[in-house]
C-alpha cells in the first residue's frame, strides 16, 4: 500500500491506496470526484484530463502515487463558487457538448491550452491542440467555437484587470 | 493492472539500488508507455522506481553550439525551449508533434529512447544527429545505442541520464503520422554537417529506427529535395502491418525524406 497526500482542488487529502491505483480511480472512487471520466483503455481519449501542478495530464496514465505531493485540479474545482469558469460558460453558450461524456476532459484541456497560448488562439491551433481529446457526438465544431470564445473572453478579462 | 510496488528515487544511486533489490523492477519516467502497457497487462513489473524526482535527470543546457537534454526532460519542455530552437529547431518541432499535449507534459526523451518503440520519433533524431547517449555508467554513441525492436545497449540497471549533440548546419524532420495513434508510420530525420549527411528513418524498419545510406549518399552530393527525385528504396527489412505494407512504407520514406530536406533548408 502507498501512503499518499496531495492537494485536490485546494483541499489537502491523505490516503492509503494500492500502489497500482491510477490517479483517475483515486479521484473518482476515493475522493468521490466523478466529474473526471474514463473513456478508453488506451490513453487516447482524454476524458480523464486533469491538471497536475498546473499542467494537463491524462489521469488514467498516472499512478496516484506518482501524483503524491502535487496539486491536482479537476473539473469540480474550476468554477468559482456558483460562477462558472469562462471555459465552462463558453461550452454552455456555444453548445459545445451533446452527451457530455468528453466534456470535463475537453474543458480541462481547453483551460490548459488557453494558458499556454497567451498570444491568442486560432481555429487551426485549437483543432491541433485537441489531438488528445476525442468526442463521439459533436463533430468538434462547437467545441472549437467554445474554446475560441473562451480564449477571447479571458483575454478581455485580463485586459480589463490590467 | 497487476499489483506492483511504487518507489520514488531521489538520486541515481538510490534508483539503481532499488532496482537491484527488486524482483523484477522497472524504471518509471513519464509513464506514457509503461503505464498503458501495464494497464493492458503486457508488462507486470514487481516494482516501479520513479525517476521523475531525480535532479540529475532534469534540465537542458546549452554550451556554445553543444546541447545537452536531461533524460527527464518532457516532450513539452523540448518543444518550447528557446535555446534548442535557436540551434536545432527540428528537434523542437519533432517533440511538438509527439502524441498530444497531455502526453507531452509527462513523456520524456529518456523514456522514449530507452523504450525504442519502432514507431517512436526520437530514435530517428538521435541517430541522424549522431547524438551521444549519456547513462549512469558510460556514454554510448547513437549508432551503438539502438539494437533492434525495443532493444537498446542499456544494461538492466543502467539509467539514461542525458542526450547530447552539437548543432548541425541544417536539420529537418518529417513524419507521416498514423492517423489513429499519431506515432510515426514513417518519420525521417535529416542532418547535414561539414563531414556529411545523416538520414535516419523511424516507423518503418523491422528492427526499429535505421540509417538510410542510399539517401545519405544522394544528399551528400546535393542537399536538396530534388536530389531524391526518382530514388526508389527496397522494401526488404521494412514492416508490413494493418497500417501499411512494406512497399508503401518504402515509398513514404522517400517522400518524407524530401519533406525533411525541404524543412531543413526552408
Ligand atoms: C496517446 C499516446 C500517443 C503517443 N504518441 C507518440 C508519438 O507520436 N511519437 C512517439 O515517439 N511517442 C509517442 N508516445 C509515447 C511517448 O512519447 C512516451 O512518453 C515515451 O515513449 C516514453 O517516455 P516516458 O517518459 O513516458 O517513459 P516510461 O513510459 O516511463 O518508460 C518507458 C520505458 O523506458 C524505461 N525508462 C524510462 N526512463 C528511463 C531512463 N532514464 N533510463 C533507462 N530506462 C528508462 C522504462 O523502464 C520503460 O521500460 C505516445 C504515448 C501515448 C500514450
Ligand atoms: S480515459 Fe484517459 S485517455 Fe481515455
Ligand atoms: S459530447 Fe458526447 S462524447 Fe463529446
Amino acid at each position: 500500500m502507498a501512503e499518499i497526500s496531495m492537494k485536490v482542488n485546494g483541499r489537502a487529502v491523505t490516503a492509503e491506496v494500492e500502489d497500482r491505483t491510477l490517479l483517475v480511480h483515486f479521484l473518482r472512487e476515493h475522493q468521490g470526484l466523478t466529474g473526471t471520466h474514463v473513456g478508453c483503455d488506451t490513453s487516447q481519449c482524454g476524458a480523464c484530463v486533469v491538471h497536475v501542478d498546473g499542467k494537463a495530464v491524462k489521469s488514467c496514465t498516472m499512478l496516484a502515487a506518482q501524483a503524491s505531493g502535487a496539486q491536482v485540479l479537476t473539473i469540480e474545482g474550476l468554477a468559482d463558487g456558483g460562477e462558472l469558469h469562462p471555459v465552462q460558460a463558453a461550452f454552455r453558450e456555444h453548445h459545445g457538448l451533446q452527451c457530455g461524456f468528453c466534456t470535463p476532459g475537453m474543458i480541462m484541456a481547453a483551460v490548459d491550452m488557453i494558458r499556454r497560448h497567451p498570444g491568442g488562439l486560432d481555429e487551426k491551433t485549437v483543432r491541433a491542440e485537441l489531438e488528445g481529446n476525442l468526442c463521439r457526438c459533436t463533430g468538434y465544431h462547437n467545441i472549437v467555437k467554445a474554446v475560441l470564445a473562451a480564449a477571447e473572453a479571458m483575454a478581455g478579462q485580463k485586459a480589463k484587470a490590467a | 493492472m497487476y499489483q506492483t510496488t511504487y518507489h520514488r528515487a531521489a538520486s541515481l544511486e538510490e534508483a539503481a539500488k532499488l532496482l537491484a533489490q527488486a524482483d523484477d523492477g522497472k524504471f518509471l519516467a513519464g509513464g506514457q508507455t509503461l503505464i498503458p502497457t501495464m494497464k493492458q497487462r503486457l508488462a507486470a513489473p514487481s516494482d516501479l522506481i520513479d525517476l521523475r524526482h531525480i535532479p540529475e535527470l532534469k534540465g537542458i543546457t546549452i554550451n556554445g553550439s553543444d546541447m545537452r537534454i536531461g533524460a527527464g526532460t518532457t516532450h513539452a519542455e523540448v518543444a518550447a525551449h528557446a535555446g534548442l530552437a535557436a540551434l536545432c529547431p527540428a528537434i523542437c518541432r519533432l517533440a511538438a508533434h509527439i502524441g498530444d499535449p497531455h502526453v507531452r507534459h509527462m513523456g520524456t526523451i529518456g523514456g522514449s529512447i530507452a523504450n525504442n518503440d519502432p514507431a517512436a520519433d526520437y530514435p530517428a533524431a538521435v541517430l541522424a544527429l549522431g547524438a551521444t547517449v549519456e547513462t549512469s555508467k558510460r556514454t554510448i554513441a547513437a549508432d551503438d545505442f539502438f539494437t533492434g525492436l525495443f532493444g537498446t545497449a542499456l544494461e538492466e540497471d543502467e539509467i539514461v541520464t542525458a542526450v547530447s549533440f552539437s548543432a548541425p548546419e541544417k536539420a529537418g524532420y518529417a513524419k507521416f503520422p498514423n492517423p489513429a495513434s499519431r506515432y510515426a508510420l514513417v518519420g525521417v530525420f535529416v542532418a547535414r554537417r561539414p563531414e556529411g549527411v545523416r538520414v535516419a528513418v523511424s516507423g518503418a524498419g523491422e528492427d526499429g529506427a535505421f540509417r538510410a545510406s542510399a539517401l545519405e549518399d544522394a544528399l551528400a552530393r546535393s542537399f536538396d529535395p530534388a536530389a531524391l527525385d526518382g530514388i526508389s528504396l527496397p522494401s526488404t527489412g521494412l514492416m508490413s502491418d494493418i497500417h501499411a505494407s512494406a512497399e508503401y512504407r518504402a515509398h513514404l520514406i522517400a517522400v518524407m525524406a524530401k519533406r525533411a530536406v525541404k524543412a531543413a533548408i526552408g
